[in-house]
């Protein structure tokens, strides 16, 4: 139902140059979502990312439910900024948090408090809730989640997958005036899980990964040089 | 419906969300209020959709004047998604390092808290039993959901969970088979009456009950990551009280009492499979 969707022949070529500017604004977080290829996807972006960058990325990928991942050590391996599992409770850091084998990730604010830009009250949840479109963790759970305690200052971005998760999330985010990023699906490994959210939630941009990077760092760039008031991180 | 109102306060959502669990709470002595909202969010939309209802307002009212509304809402309320030995090498810990401690004990007692529909309560009472133990041990079997216990009690299954059962009850070091323990009927299974002769049952709520006296292990996994951390301190404090010294806390895999208050009184056993030990 999506292979003829206008959206994607927007996606630019691979040098990106005729491409419209990508939208930018002050979020406090980046939620990704990736499946089918995922990995190989996560280590050209994690590849290119700087030590400097502060925004929080968190992330699912699907990977098999009933052993230990070693997601952890192998994108820890390629990347310049700090990656670790997702643990309950836990502080939204700087860094690329990854959702654990078999439990969904969202995110909550403390309980009493209103989220304040800058997400310095922003925590994760792990759940162990049913399989969500036969996928936990589930992209969309987390997706929905953000966009719930986020609103408008959070970034969706969904790669390669040949399933359709994350499409529901994204369009949430969106509908939250949050922003949304789509892997080209000529460029993905497997096309499906970006057409499907490109047909779902209509996203500002759709480009290849190098595209998708550059944005993630003029996000973070916004955001740490802008001119909100409460954006702090002590490290 | 979202938070895109930004800063200038909470979500319409939210706000009914706060007022849903106070009112069950005052209605029913039913209380919620301590458990996270990220989930509850999720599945409170899914309870709408159960009862046709555009708000959560509109779900309140239902409550407030139906109490036979309350059970169904229960079921959205609380988690019952579990299988028997999950993560297979919790259990294998259990078996292999903590029930040779235990059995040093001449009576044992062991609380299960947030047993759900049982499936961790037949895992432990299998090691239990392999292990010599079961016919000198108490088992407490907990839960805020009756409908929850009342399976647990039955201890039925579907016949198409069984086999992904003995694929974790081979890797958590089960020394025979699991079809020694239950006996297959119709689409079902039903596990042997002798695993729950010492078993108590028993409606509890670790937001506003007390604990049980001298147990020497508590099992309470993937039930902490639903409760605030408020409500996290209160229960891990309620295991303090309970577990006798040196007794055992199990939690579940992705559970850490690092965030706790109460962290001090208990010392790690098993990091990895997040086995505690009270000090």
């Amino acid at each position: 139902m999506w292979n003829n969707e206008p959206a994607m022949k927007h996606a630019p070529p691979a040098s990106g140059r005729t491409s419209p500017p990508a939208p930018l604004a002050p979020v406090d977080a980046i939620v990704l979502g990736a499946s089918a290829g995922g990995v190989e996807a996560l280590l050209v972006i994690l590849a290119a990312l700087p030590a400097s960058f502060v925004l929080p990325i968190v992330a699912v990928v699907h990977i098999p439910r009933d052993r230990p991942s070693l997601l952890v050590e192998v994108l820890g391996a390629r990347a310049h900024i700090a990656v670790r599992e997702a643990e309950d409770k836990e502080m939204l850091l700087p860094g690329l948090t990854i959702a654990p084998p078999d439990y969904h990730v969202l995110l909550d604010v403390d309980r009493g408090r209103r989220h304040l830009a800058g997400a310095q009250d922003v925590r994760l949840a792990l759940a162990n809730d049913a399989l969500v479109s036969y996928c936990r963790p589930s992209i969309d759970v987390l997706f929905q989640s953000a966009a719930e305690v986020l609103g408008p200052r959070v970034a969706g971005v969904v790669l390669t997958g040949a399933n359709a998760d994350g499409a529901p999330g994204l369009r949430a985010i969106k509908a939250s005036g949050g922003l949304c990023a789509v892997q080209s699906p000529d460029e993905a490994p497997a096309r499906a899980m970006p057409e499907a959210a490109i047909a779902s939630a209509q996203p500002q941009l759709v480009a290849p990964l190098h595209r998708i990077t550059q944005w993630m760092i003029a996000l973070d760039a916004c955001r740490t040089g802008g001119t909100e008031s409460t954006i702090f991180y002590e490290r | 419906m979202n938070a895109g109102d930004g800063q200038s306060g909470e979500s319409a959502f939210d706000i009914e969300l706060t007022l849903l669990l106070e009112a069950i709470f005052q209605r029913y002595h039913c209380d919620f209020r301590g458990y996270a909202k990220s989930s509850l969010r999720r599945r409170l939309r899914q309870a709408m959709d159960r009862f046709g209802d555009a708000s959560l307002s509109a779900l309140q009212g239902r409550v407030l004047h139906d109490a036979r509304a309350l059970p169904i809402l229960l079921d959205y309320l609380t988690v019952q998604v579990s299988e028997m030995f999950r993560d297979p090498t919790h259990f294998l810990a259990l078996r292999r390092d903590v029930l040779p401690l235990l059995a040093t004990y001449p009576s044992l007692k062991v609380w299960i808290a947030g047993c759900s529909t049982g499936e961790e309560l037949y895992s432990l009472a299998i090691i239990l039993a392999e292990a010599g133990l079961l016919d000198r041990t108490i088992v407490y079997a907990t839960d805020v959901n009756e409908e929850a216990l009342r399976k647990a009690e039955a201890g039925v299954y579907a016949l198409d969970r069984v086999a992904g059962f003995s694929a974790n009850y081979a890797k958590a070091g089960g020394t025979g088979s699991l079809s020694d323990w239950f006996t297959a009927a119709y689409n079902g299974v039903v596990f042997d009456r002798r695993l729950r002769r010492n078993v108590v049952f028993s409606d509890h709520s670790l937001s506003t009950d007390g604990d049980f006296a001298a147990t020497h292990l508590v099992m309470c996994r993937n039930v902490l990551i639903y409760f605030d951390r408020e409500l996290q301190d209160r229960a891990i404090a309620l295991f303090e009280q309970s577990l006798v010294p040196r007794g055992f806390l199990a939690l579940g895999s992705k559970e850490n009492l690092h965030v706790s208050s109460r962290a001090p009184a208990f010392e790690t056993f098993d990091g990895r499979e997040r086995i505690y030990r009270k000090r």
